[in-house]
């Protein structure tokens, strides 16, 4: 059969069917990195997976709905919204004058900025103790001045939970100013725009999805804090007794049973999964 | 408006810029120059993105830019200067819709929500755009979007506007347009334009002078039609599409610096810096030596490189100046024309123009 009789015969054969429509054909990955992705994703979720199977599923509405629950669940909300907002308001001027800066003093201070990262959250917790605790550094003179104890008071809390969430925030806001450069702002300079309605028209809306996704791994990391908490705000229901200090609580037996422990953990990760997928479906710039 | 005054240095490494220009209100003047000429350090002072060594800036009677030799700078922040800028890429704010770029401009100096969204309307008409103000960047052409660059920067009322190779990115078929656009726009406005350009066509369709940059100083300088007709420069001349040879005046023509001659229409009288203006077109090109031709402008040379042009293929040669020769691709098959090839140039004296510098 020559080229154009076998063209003339799927003619044929496809009739008056509309022609598939094009599709791209992809560069393929290495085989291997599909089972090594797969292992990867099964580490992430086996875990979780291991805890939904294991749960005394008929105690789980009692132990989510019992007072102690309740509230280290409101607590962990508070003191995670509260110290988001304190990054936010703290985070987004360190990363706008860190993404504008070129100098060598620029590069010193990313480096600490990712230092709460590689630091055990428990040293953060001593450190913010020899700070702000009644001997600290600062806290002595606060307490002596102004009668001021941080140390174990839902303030600490918050203040662990800033520490320890505002290089999420922070590195993720940084590369999205990065990436989006200055060359807009420089155009609506010329415009005659000032240098607040440059960032705050210009230069934070474009960087508005590292603004989101900074901002959601900041709560998310927020709300998971332990162990800064746990040495810096301790351990008191109702002040301190946050989700994962209440979680510990409970598995270490303090009268309670793991299943409710296990109960726990799992409205934090329902809360926390809600979370997620609230963030990923809002679209910066969306609006009409 | 206002008119525009700058004398200033830049220093930066190897490279200096070390110029003075001036644009009357409302005039277009256009700067060119090849790659590394400084054009763009240029934009970058008079916009003040960029602190000269030394010099000023003035626009109408306000110093924008003052850095003496000794004393303390003074620099007007690029908010405060009404100096627009226009580049390449006309950088359409993304998030915002072609209403909302336009209106930037107003609402940054607190004009009202509605009369920004009425002026900015009325600027989307006068570049073409009626009804496109609601679409945002991505649902536009790159031509669209650069109207609606331009209308944004026009919008904002500047004293000076400043055009980087404003139609440089732009499709072949949507730049004539647009270059109308923006002759039409400048001169109803009457805003006192600097326009920056590789290409002679922007220049000669916008501009009422022309200053050529090369190597950070200024090699020509003058209206556009009379630096084009006679090019002092040889980048000037390749802009305009002729050969220039510049030499010393010697024997009624122009000697140039590798030693051969071109005689002119009109002899010139010996001594001075002097140039000799051809078309490519005139030049004829022969792989032996021509029988029978007067024997003057007649060069031995070979040939560096053959390149397509519009109908034509342009046949560069070596030699200090280079010297091109336009051929329909039938004589340059004739003729066995390739890169290597031994030629002779001859160019009839009634085709060269001959200019005192």
């Amino acid at each position: 059969m020559t080229l154009t009789e076998r063209r003339a015969a799927t003619r044929a054969t496809a009739g008056p069917r509309p022609a598939p429509p094009p599709r791209a054909v992809a560069v393929g990955v290495p085989r291997l990195l599909y089972v090594l992705a797969l292992v990867g994703l099964a580490l992430l979720t086996l875990p979780v997976l291991a805890l939904l199977v294991r749960a005394d599923w008929p105690g789980v509405p009692a132990a989510i709905t019992s007072p102690e629950a309740l509230s280290a669940l409101g607590l962990s909300l508070r003191t995670a919204l509260a110290a988001t907002a304190l990054c936010l308001l703290l985070g987004v001027p360190l990363a706008v004058v860190l993404a504008r800066t070129s100098t060598r003093a620029a590069d010193v201070v990313r480096a600490l900025v990712t230092l709460p990262l590689v630091l055990p959250p428990t040293v953060g917790g001593i450190a913010l103790l020899y700070l702000l605790g009644r001997r600290g550094l600062v806290g002595e003179q606060l307490d002596l001045l102004f009668g001021i104890r941080i140390p174990f008071t839902t303030t600490a809390v918050v203040i662990a939970q800033a520490f320890v969430a505002l290089p999420f925030l922070v590195i993720a806001l940084e590369g999205a100013l990065r990436s989006a450069g200055d060359r807009y702002e420089v155009v609506a300079a010329t415009l005659g725009a000032g240098r607040w309605t440059v960032l705050r028209r210009i230069t934070l809306p474009l960087a508005a999805p590292g603004l989101v996704s900074g901002t959601v791994l900041c709560f998310a990391r927020a709300l998971g804090e332990f162990g800064a908490t746990a040495l810096f705000a301790g351990n008191s229901a109702g002040v301190t007794r946050t989700m994962p200090l209440a979680i510990y609580t409970a598995f270490n037996g303090a009268g309670v049973t793991q299943d409710s422990a296990v109960a726990l953990s799992l409205l934090l990760v329902v809360v926390a999964v809600v979370i997620l997928v609230m963030a990923r479906a809002w679209k910066p710039g969306g609006r009409g | 408006m206002s008119d525009l005054e700058a004398r200033f240095s830049v220093r930066r490494g190897d490279f200096e810029l070390d110029l003075a220009l001036a644009a009357a209100e409302g005039e277009v003047l256009a700067v060119l120059g090849p790659n590394g000429a400084g054009k763009s350090t240029l934009l970058a002072v008079l916009a003040g993105l960029l602190r000269p060594s030394a010099g000023f800036v003035r626009v109408g009677d306000q110093v924008l830019t003052d850095v003496p030799v000794a004393g303390r700078a003074r620099l007007v922040a690029p908010e405060h200067r009404a100096v627009g800028l226009l580049g390449q890429d006309g950088l359409v704010f993304p998030h915002l819709t072609a209403l909302e770029n336009v209106a930037f401009g107003p609402r940054s100096v607190g004009v009202r929500r509605a009369e920004a969204a009425r002026r900015a309307t009325g600027w989307l008409d006068a570049v073409g755009l009626a009804g496109m103000g609601a679409r945002r960047p991505a649902e536009l052409s790159g031509g669209q979007r650069q109207r609606v660059a331009l209308a944004r920067a026009l919008a904002a009322e500047p004293r000076v506007l400043l055009l980087d190779e404003p139609l440089a990115a732009l499709d072949v078929g949507v730049a004539p347009q647009l270059r109308q656009l923006l002759r039409e726009q400048v001169a109803r406005t009457g805003t006192t334009t600097v326009l920056v350009t590789h290409d002679v066509l922007d220049a000669v369709v916008l501009a009422d002078r022309v200053i050529v940059l090369d190597g950070g100083a200024v090699v020509d300088e003058g209206p556009t039609a009379q630096v084009l007709a006679a090019p002092r420069d040889p980048f000037t001349a390749t802009l305009a599409g002729v050969n220039l040879v510049v030499g010393e005046a010697r024997d009624g023509g122009v000697q140039a610096p590798d030693g051969r001659h071109v005689a002119g229409r009109e002899p010139i009288d010996a001594g001075g810096p002097a140039a000799a203006v051809f078309a490519p077109s005139a030049v004829a090109v022969h792989t032996r030596p021509p029988a029978g031709a007067s024997p003057r402008n007649v060069w031995r040379t070979h040939v560096v490189a053959l390149e397509p042009g519009q109908a034509v293929i342009r046949v560069r040669t070596a030699g200090s100046p280079e010297i091109v020769a336009d051929l329909t691709p039938a004589a340059v098959a004739e003729l066995g024309l390739a890169p290597g090839s031994e030629v002779w140039l001859s160019v009839k004296a009634t085709e060269v123009g001959l200019h005192r510098r």
